[in-house]
């Protein structure tokens, strides 16, 4: 069944706050969700499916619905760090198109040093029967795309120069954006000159972590069509796994090269097609090897496709992140994906800033990356319209 | 018994794994191998993912050399590797002893006198057992190991 054109995202609402002093995670996530709502035209009272992952607090969907009162008749906890929002949406469309629901509440939330609370946080990878093979090497976060990042200069001659374009465009959007965590504009220089964390990356090579969330609203097409609110039709989807594979890991591909063709099968576009994406960037690399694996360029040429301001929006060959990111605006909970899929809609409404909006942005794409780039991870892909 | 070079660990070991933390101990790199897949399994475990069956794992010895797949220099630690840096994590691709088999990409470091900067993709490497002894209040002293490996 192809979920084409079977849910709309009709609302759509970010934190405005990146330090968010005095609440709790639970609250922030019922804020969020009362944002998005309200976005859409449609109340706590409405939401009939509600998805949440590893951020949210106690027993995830259970708990965060008697928090905010709600009585789902739907609900989905998928945990693929933070690609899980993007799954999530496929699988909103997915409840929608076989009538489980009408009114998915999708939400995100973090506070520093919150993650790790929930349903799927660190405690849960105690057990893991990876975890005294993989565990005990101090391979932080950053160490394991620093490997990929070395691979795959090593396989195809990409550059530190190039990856710092990544960054530098994520930079020049966020400076447009009053909410983003940083704003001020790097160069190529600045990111080369940051210090090194795990060679080859640089401290400006990697996301920002900061206190924030985010909601979505999937509703189904009679619903999107009595809402006064313009709703975005889900046109495509595709969710990938990669993993350790009994010790053949290749570290130059991602599990975009599954999800993507997935996504843009089910929409019927190719990647030419894409106006605007938002790419998940959680250290530059993941931008470039997500880039490749999803067809906007040949395996082993992202190192090219993203020189000479490629990225930049308005008039960049593929405007990405104009929000800034995760590498500039926001990343709450380690987790991006949500706001990938909020930058998406507000650029398919027109909604964007003036300064980053792309012109008759008709087709989006959004991407998420979870886990580790170096050992296992969930890719989900979301191709989205200005209209059906 | 010299200091480890890097920090090690507490390690659980499961009636899956046991063997190779017990060759370990004993100064060899034991892995499960899958005969009918002609593969090994990595992580240990016991059952092949290839062929879903456990029937026809055994444990073969390897040589304990390889190369390096992929590496970062971390600068510095954290948690319990706040006092370490800069020390290298790797991806060794293990040499496999077996003709037309392909050992497995393993998690790991890369320790010895040689400088960091000699570490480089396709450098050669062999296995160093990094070991140390902890005083455990229950069970007295406790040998732990952990594989790593050093530049040829
Ligand atoms: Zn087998």
């Amino acid at each position: 069944m192809s979920l084409r054109g079977r849910a709309f995202i009709a609302g759509a609402f970010e934190h405005p706050l990146r330090t968010i002093p005095d609440k709790t995670v639970a609250q922030v996530h019922a804020e969020v969700a009362g944002g998005a709502l309200a976005d859409a035209g449609l109340t706590f009272a409405d939401v009939d499916g509600y998805f949440c992952a590893g951020d949210a607090p106690g027993f995830g969907p259970l708990s965060m619905a008697e928090y905010m009162g709600i009585s789902p008749t739907h609900i989905d906890s998928t945990e693929t760090g933070g690609s899980s929002y993007i799954v999530h949406v496929q699988h909103a469309a997915e409840a929608i198109a076989a009538g489980h629901c009408k009114v998915a509440l999708i939400t995100l939330a973090g506070l520093p040093r919150s993650s790790g609370a929930g349903i799927a946080g660190a405690g849960r990878f105690g057990n893991s029967p990876e975890v005294h093979f993989e565990n005990h090497f101090g391979m932080s976060i950053v160490a394991g795309y620093a490997m990929a990042a070395r691979r795959h200069m090593h396989e195809f001659g990409t550059t530190s120069e190039q990856l710092a374009e990544i960054k530098v465009a994520a930079s020049t959007h966020a400076q447009h954006n009053p909410n983003a965590f940083l704003r001020d504009v790097v160069t190529i220089e600045e990111v080369l000159a940051s210090r090194m964390v795990a060679d080859p990356l640089h401290r400006l090579a990697g996301c920002v972590v900061p206190a924030g969330g985010g909601a979505l609203v999937v509703v189904a097409p009679e619903i999107a069509k009595s809402l006064q609110r313009h709703c975005i039709p889900v046109l495509g989807t595709g969710t990938g796994v990669k993993h350790v594979d009994n010790g053949r890991i290749d570290l130059t591909h991602t599990a975009a090269v599954q999800s993507g063709p997935r996504a843009f099968a089910e929409a019927g576009v190719s990647p030419a097609d894409i106006d605007y994406a938002s790419i998940y960037d959680s250290f530059t690399i993941t931008v470039l090897v997500a880039l490749e694996d999803l067809g906007f360029c040949a395996k082993g040429e992202g190192g090219r496709f993203v020189a000479d301001g490629a990225l930049q929006a308005p008039f960049g060959r593929l405007p990405f992140n104009t929000d800034g990111g995760g590498l500039c605006n926001n990343h709450p909970s380690n987790r991006g994906g949500i706001t990938q899929v909020i930058e998406a809609v507000r650029q398919l409404r027109g909604e964007a800033h003036s300064a980053v909006q792309v012109p008759d942005c008709e087709i989006a794409l959004a991407h998420g990356t979870g886990g580790n780039l170096a050992t296992r991870m969930g890719s989900s892909t979301l191709i989205l319209g200005r209209s059906l | 018994m010299t200091a480890p070079f890097l920090p090690l660990a507490d390690v659980e070991t499961t009636v899956e794994n046991r063997p190779f933390w017990d060759a370990l101990r004993n100064g060899r790199l034991d892995l499960p191998y899958c005969a009918p897949c002609s593969a090994f399994v990595w992580y240990p475990r016991a059952i092949c993912p290839a062929c879903h069956s456990g029937n026809d794992i055994m444990w073969r010895t390897l040589p304990g050399t390889g190369r390096v797949y992929s590496y970062s220099v971390v600068a510095k630690g954290s948690g319990r590797w706040k006092e370490s840096g800069p020390y290298v994590v790797a991806y060794v691709q293990l040499d496999s002893g077996l003709v037309g088999v392909d050992g497995p990409r393993v998690l790991t470091n890369i320790v010895g006198d040689q400088p960091q900067q000699e570490v480089k993709v396709d450098a050669a490497v062999r296995m160093i057992i990094d070991s140390d002894v902890k005083n455990d209040a229950k069970l007295g002293d406790v040998v732990r190991n952990l594989l790593r490996f050093t530049l040829v």
